[in-house]
C-alpha cells in the first residue's frame, strides 16, 4: 500500500492559511458588529451566519460563477492580471475563508459582547483613543473568543468538502485536500488508504477539541480568578 | 477668579428626560444628590462625553461641549477623571499596571499628581504587585479612585464610589475620600443618593429631582433649608465652620469660636486659630427655654427659632439660628408634643443643648 501524504500537507496549508486570513479579516468584523448601531447590523450579520445553514455546494456553486471568467470578481483578477481563482489554491482559500467566516467571527464577537461597555468606558476616560481601547482591552479580554474562533475556523476548514470540490475540483498537489482524497479512495475501493487518513482525521479532530476545551478552561481561571 | 463648571444638558429618552442647567465651582467637592433614577450619573456621563445630550460643558477657559459650535470633545480628550459605581479595574492587568494605564499617557510635564503621593494617601502600597482579582471591594475602589487620580484630571467625576461597597469598605474608605479632598486641589462632582455621605463630603449641594435641578448651593446652606428634602432626612445634620480659641488642658477640652457662640469639644490636636469643621445631627440638638445650668450637657447655644416644619405625626423638625448671626444655622428634631407644651414659636430666642458634635476634618 503506498499513502500519498500530499493531501495531507496541502490541507493543513489551506486551514492556516484560512485561518490567518479570518483572524485578520474576522477579528475587525466582530468588532464592528459588537459596537456599531447601524441598522446594516443585522443585515450583515445574518450575511456571516449564512454559510452555516447554506448546502456548501450551493456556497461553491455561486463561488464558481463569481470568481469565473464570466463572473464580476473573475472578470477583475484576470484584469488585474491574476488570472481565474477557480481550480486553483488560492481559489480555495477565497471559498474555505468564506466558508468558515461564522465559525471565526460567532464567537469573537460573542467575547467581544461578553466585555461589555465598562471596560472601554474606562479605558476612554484613562485617556485610551478607540484604537488603544481595542488593542489593549478589547483584544486581551477577549482572547478565549479569539482563541476558539482560530481552532473551530481551522478545524471547520480541515474537514471541508463540498465547497471545494465545487471550486477546485479535484488536482493534486494543487486542490486535492484530504477530504477529497478519502472519497477518492473509497471511489476506487482503496480501503486501506481511506482507513488510514479518515482514521488520522478522527484523532485530529479529538485532540483538537481537547485542547480548546482544556485551554478555554483555563483560560476563564486566569481570566476570572 | 475662582473657575466654574458651567452645564447644561437636555435629553429626552421618552420614559426619562433630562433639562437642567447650573454653574458650579470648580473647588473641593460638589455632590448631585438625588434618589435613584433621578439623572445625576446621566449628568455624570455627560460632562465625561460618555454620553450626549444637546447643550453645553465647560471648565473654566476649556469648552469640552458646545453644541452652538459644533464641538463635542470625545472622552479621551477630556482632561477628566472617572470612578464608576463598581471597581472596574481591568481583569488582565496587575494594580501597578492599572495605575500606570492612564498616567502613562500622559506627558511627564502635565503631570501634576505624585504616584508615591496617591498611592500613600489611598493607602495601596501593598497591593501595588497583585491582581485585581485577589483584592477586596474596597481595596479594587481604593485602586479605582488611584488609577483615575493619576491622569492628573482637572475635573474629578466620582459615580457613588460607595454604593458598590458593603458597609465595613465604606466606612474604611470614607477617611480617604476625605484626605483627598484636603490634600489634593482637584475639584471633585460626586453623584450620591446618601444624604450622610453628602453631609460628609460635600462643599457645595446640587439637589437633583426627575432630572430637574431643584436647588443648588454650599452644603451648609442645603443641609439645613427646611423646605428640601435633605433636612428631613433621619441622618439631618448641621456644618459649621469655627476656628480653634483656647485648650483647656485641666478638662482636656478644645474650646472652638462659631459665629454667635463657641463649643467645647474633647481635646482637639489643633492649632490655636485653625479652622475647623463640625456636624452636629438634628438628632442631638434639644431646645430649652432658659439656660438650665443644671445640665450635665457641655453645649448649650443661645438661638432663635427661625422656622419649623412637622416630621410625621410625632415629630417636628425646628431651624435655629446661632446668636444673633443668620448664616449659623443649627436643627433640631424634637417631638410635637415638647413643641405645643414649651409653646415655642418662630422668633422666639431659645437655648439649643447640643449633645454630640463630631469634627469633621
Amino acid at each position: 500500500m503506498s499513502l500519498d501524504l500530499t493531501p495531507v500537507w496541502l490541507t493543513l496549508k489551506l486551514a492556516t492559511l484560512t485561518t490567518a486570513v479570518l483572524l485578520v479579516v474576522g477579528t475587525p468584523l466582530a468588532w464592528w458588529l459588537s459596537q456599531t448601531r447601524s441598522r446594516l447590523k443585522q443585515i450583515v450579520a445574518t450575511l456571516v451566519a449564512l454559510p452555516l445553514v447554506l448546502p456548501p455546494t450551493v456556497l461553491g456553486f455561486y463561488l464558481l460563477l463569481l470568481l469565473g471568467p464570466h463572473g464580476p470578481i473573475g472578470a477583475l483578477t484576470e484584469r488585474l492580471g491574476l488570472g481565474t481563482l477557480p481550480f486553483t489554491f488560492a481559489g480555495l482559500v477565497v471559498g474555505s475563508v468564506l466558508y468558515s467566516l461564522p465559525f471565526m467571527v460567532q464567537p469573537v464577537h460573542n467575547a467581544f459582547e461578553a466585555i461589555g461597555q465598562r471596560p472601554l468606558e474606562v479605558a476612554a476616560t484613562l485617556r485610551a483613543s478607540p484604537l488603544a481601547r481595542f488593542l489593549d482591552v478589547a483584544l486581551p479580554l477577549a482572547l478565549p473568543g479569539l482563541l476558539t474562533g482560530a481552532v473551530l475556523a481551522f478545524a471547520h476548514t480541515v474537514g471541508e468538502f463540498g465547497v471545494i470540490l465545487m471550486i477546485g475540483g479535484n488536482i493534486p498537489g494543487e486542490t486535492k485536500v484530504l477530504s477529497v482524497a478519502i472519497y477518492d479512495h473509497v471511489e476506487s475501493l482503496e480501503w486501506a488508504q481511506a482507513h488510514w487518513l479518515a482514521g488520522g482525521m478522527v484523532l485530529f479532530s479529538f485532540l483538537v477539541v481537547l485542547m480548546m476545551n482544556l485551554l478555554g478552561q483555563r483560560m476563564r481561571r486566569i481570566g476570572h480568578g | 477668579m475662582a473657575d466654574v463648571l458651567d452645564l447644561a444638558f437636555r435629553l429626552d429618552r421618552g420614559d426619562f428626560s433630562l433639562d437642567l442647567a447650573c454653574r458650579v465651582p470648580a473647588r473641593g467637592v460638589s455632590a448631585l444628590f438625588g434618589r435613584s433614577g433621578c439623572g445625576k450619573t446621566t449628568v455624570l456621563r455627560c460632562v465625561a462625553g460618555l454620553e450626549r445630550a444637546a447643550g453645553h460643558c465647560r471648565l473654566a477657559d476649556a469648552c469640552w461641549q458646545d453644541d452652538a459650535s459644533g464641538r463635542f470633545l470625545p472622552t479621551h480628550r477630556r482632561p477628566i477623571g472617572y470612578v464608576f459605581q463598581e471597581p472596574s479595574l481591568f481583569p488582565h492587568r496587575s494594580v501597578r499596571a492599572n495605575l500606570d494605564y492612564g498616567r502613562r499617557r500622559i506627558p511627564a510635564r502635565e503631570r501634576r499628581v505624585d504616584l508615591d503621593e496617591v498611592v500613600e494617601l489611598l493607602g495601596i502600597a501593598p497591593l501595588l504587585g497583585r491582581d485585581p482579582a485577589g483584592l477586596s471591594g474596597g481595596e479594587r475602589q481604593r485602586v479605582a479612585i488611584a488609577r483615575a487620580l493619576l491622569t492628573s484630571p482637572r475635573l474629578l467625576l466620582m459615580d457613588e464610589p460607595l454604593a458598590a461597597l458593603d458597609h465595613t469598605s465604606k466606612r474604611d474608605i470614607l477617611p480617604y475620600l476625605e484626605r483627598l479632598h484636603d490634600h489634593l486641589q482637584i475639584p471633585v462632582l460626586y453623584v450620591s443618593h446618601d444624604p450622610d455621605e453628602v453631609a460628609r463630603l460635600a462643599d457645595h449641594i446640587l439637589l437633583i429631582e426627575a432630572g430637574r435641578l431643584r436647588a443648588a448651593g454650599p452644603a451648609p446652606q442645603m443641609l439645613t433649608r427646611l423646605d428640601l428634602p435633605l433636612a428631613r432626612e433621619e441622618t439631618a445634620s448641621a456644618l459649621l465652620s469655627g476656628r480653634v480659641r483656647a485648650h483647656d488642658p485641666c478638662y482636656g477640652l478644645t474650646r472652638v469660636a462659631i459665629p454667635g457662640a463657641s463649643l467645647m469639644l474633647e481635646r482637639l490636636d489643633r492649632a490655636v486659630d485653625e479652622t475647623v469643621r463640625v456636624r452636629i445631627h438634628a438628632r442631638d440638638v434639644s431646645i430649652a427655654l432658659d439656660d438650665p445650668g443644671t445640665s450635665s450637657i457641655l453645649n448649650v447655644l443661645p438661638a432663635r427659632i427661625v422656622e419649623m416644619h412637622p416630621l410625621g405625626a410625632s415629630q417636628v423638625l425646628v431651624g435655629l439660628a446661632v446668636g444673633t448671626t443668620p448664616e449659623s444655622r443649627l436643627l433640631a428634631r424634637i417631638t410635637r408634643h415638647s413643641w405645643e407644651r414649651l409653646r415655642l414659636h418662630p422668633g422666639q430666642q431659645v437655648h439649643a443643648q447640643v449633645k454630640a458634635v463630631a469634627v469633621m476634618d
